[in-house]
């Protein structure tokens, strides 16, 4: 860009000093295509279930498991991991929120309205065997 | 050469080249070309860093400094890494091919010593095989993926490729106790490595669509092994050594 100073930039990095760049013109990445993003997700061992646990910016699929590797399986037990486009994702609206309210009289759905701690307690009190009838 | 002198040589060779190339990894933290790839590459040159570090603990039992000491006290004529790894990071091309050619060269180098007579070194290279698997993919993707990519991209990475190559070459010379370490199952010996890496690497660099050199022009860069280095090495020495120098009990 001409208005931009031919200056390089003197930095305390050695590294920025040794690349010689020229200042920052921010208008570079105009134009500039975005990969696209990939949801992730994690599993922790064989069997368990897959969790979401965020995104990686990636042009394919293939190196959005290289990156998802490194981002969310690092320092965590992983035994798998997924990866979908995003744009895969067919979601609710958020205006539509209202169809997840549930009326307060329906909470004998719930089941922690069901009272079965006394019988639990008296089935732990008995000891547990297998072939014990509640 | 005792086969203690000749393991301590192979030791010296595996870790110099993962401590440097490591060093000259992570030079690339915070400029990577996408945040993603960023703390990935800086990743993998911790692991090197880390791997370097377990195989100085190795030299350290048999005598050697610890490990501290051995990274961070030696010029570059008592470094024994190949040119390979100390030249600069150049653009993202070329040290996406090195790590291309490195990693794959390290993969098969710790494949064949998990089965070393030498146990210490079995049980390092089990302990980071899984590493530098990923490693080899991570590398492996990515040439893929710029090699298949378009003109500009395929040339540079080619363009790389042809630098690279000799210096790749250079990585299997010859120690000067070759028939030691084979004779006592320490090691395969660098002759087999390096035919073991073609065999890996060809079909792979055929599918990235990138050409090996001519046989006719292979001339393998070696001298790293004896001590005889780049202008390129004791700079990075001198950088990678400042806290140290500064303050040897510095810890982090």
């Amino acid at each position: 860009m001409a208005n931009e100073t031919d200056q390089t930039i003197d930095s305390l990095d050695p590294r920025i000093s040794r690349a010689h760049l020229s200042g920052g013109n921010h208008n570079d990445v105009d134009g500039l295509i975005h990969f696209q993003t990939y949801e992730v997700f994690h599993q922790s061992k064989r069997g368990a279930q897959h969790k979401h646990v965020g995104i990686v910016h990636a042009p394919n699929a293939e190196m959005a498991l290289l990156y998802a590797k490194e981002q969310y399986a690092r320092r965590e037990q992983t035994a798998n991991i997924w990866v979908a486009p995003s744009s895969c994702i067919y979601a609710t609206e958020y205006a539509d929120d209202d169809i997840f309210t549930t009326a307060p009289e329906k909470l004998y759905r719930n089941p922690a309205s069901y009272k079965v701690m006394d019988r639990i307690q008296a089935f732990k009190e008995r000891g547990m065997k297998s072939t014990d009838e509640i | 050469m005792n086969s203690i002198e000749a393991l301590k040589e192979l030791l010296y060779k595996m870790a110099d080249d993962q401590l440097i190339i490591g060093h000259r990894n992570s030079e690339w933290n915070g400029l990577g070309p996408i945040l993603e790839e960023d703390i990935a590459f800086s990743s993998m040159a911790q692991d090197k860093m880390g791997q370097s570090e377990h195989l100085y603990n190795l030299l350290n039992q048999l005598g050697e400094a610890d490990a501290d000491t051995v990274a961070f006290t030696r010029n570059a004529p008592q470094f024994h890494c190949s040119h390979l790894v100390e030249l600069p990071i150049g653009g993202y091309d070329f040290s996406l091919i090195r790590h291309f050619l490195f990693d794959f060269a390290e993969y098969m180098r710790f494949e064949a010593i998990k089965t070393s007579a030498y146990q210490p070194l079995a049980q390092v290279a089990k302990k980071f095989f899984g590493e530098i698997k990923y490693h080899t993919m991570h590398a492996n993707t990515w040439v893929h993926q710029l090699g298949n990519g378009n003109e500009e991209s395929n040339t540079k990475m080619q363009d790389s490729l042809n630098y690279a190559w000799n210096y790749a070459l250079g990585m299997f010379e010859p120690g000067p106790a070759e028939d030691i370490l084979i004779a006592e199952n320490i090691f395969m010996g660098e002759e087999a490595l390096k035919a073991q890496w073609l065999e890996a690497i060809t079909p792979l660099l055929e599918k990235s669509n990138l050409t090996i050199p001519e046989k006719a022009t292979w001339a393998p860069i070696y001298g790293g092994r004896v001590g005889k280095h780049t202008e390129h090495l004791q700079p990075l020495l001198k950088e990678m050594t400042e806290v140290y120098t500064i303050d040897p009990s510095a810890d982090w």
